[in-house]
């Protein structure tokens, strides 16, 4: 189970919105190599492994994308936060916005909408490690 | 509750600090459970913020749902959420 700390885990306090850069950031929210995508991975891949302390650093792994995910999730928020329609049409969101309005969805910058094809779970610890290095850049 | 004084973002800041730290010596202690010394790091932190969060909450609102003290009125579901510029310490500037 979890809890939850009513807090970002670094600060977010955006002071212009900009919803041309919303839409690029978005992406690591609900992109392939995006926040959920990140903790869905290793939340998904720690049941099978066989070794103890790889379960327990990737729940904390899993857990620490998902504070990941609330600090990008409130950076697109506070970006897309108080637009007019004129800049909403002007940077290209009105494509998003016809579907969520300024709600939260998750999806890549190119506007594929979030699926569990983007991260693996074999049940094997080696090759879900390279899964990993593959989806963080720097391994873990 | 919108208006969140100096005091107030300097504990919260202080939280994030202490907890980042936390965070870090977590993951190194998961794949090295036998380092004493970093265990007696992680426990000296984890008092910090133990008393930290206890004494923003008593302040302020409660940052876990077991730091409310509160008989009057639940301020669990009244506090600002983490995403609202009222629950994000201003980092430079705005404090003096």
């Amino acid at each position: 189970m979890w809890s939850y700390e009513k807090r970002l885990q670094f600060p977010v306090n955006i002071k212009e919105p900009n919803a041309k850069l919303a839409q690029v950031i978005m992406s690591q929210y609900g992109g392939p190599d995006g926040e959920l995508a990140a903790s869905q991975r290793y939340l998904s891949q720690r049941y099978a492994t066989p070794y103890r302390e790889v379960a327990g650093i990737l729940t904390d792994i899993g857990t620490e994308e998902l504070a990941h995910m609330e600090m990008v999730s409130a950076i697109v928020y506070q970006l897309t936060k108080d637009l007019s329609m004129e800049e909403i049409e002007a940077s290209g969101f009105d494509k998003y916005y016809v579907d969520h309005t300024v709600g939260l969805w998750p999806q890549a910058a190119g506007g594929v909408p979030f699926n569990a094809c983007v991260f693996q779970s074999k049940g094997d610890v080696i090759t879900d490690l390279f899964e990993d290095m593959a989806a963080d850049v720097i391994p873990l | 509750m919108n208006n969140t004084s100096c005091e107030q973002n300097r504990m919260l800041m202080d939280i994030g600090i202490i907890d980042f730290t936390l965070v870090e010596l977590t993951l190194y202690l998961d794949t090295h459970p036998h380092d004493k010394q970093a265990m007696e790091y992680f426990n000296h932190y984890a008092r910090i913020k133990h008393q930290m969060v206890k004494d923003f909450s008593a302040r302020y609102y409660p940052l876990t749902k077991d730091a409310s003290t509160e008989t009057r009125e639940w301020k669990w579901a009244l506090a600002p959420m983490p995403w609202e510029n009222a629950a994000n310490p201003v980092m430079e500037g705005g404090c003096k």
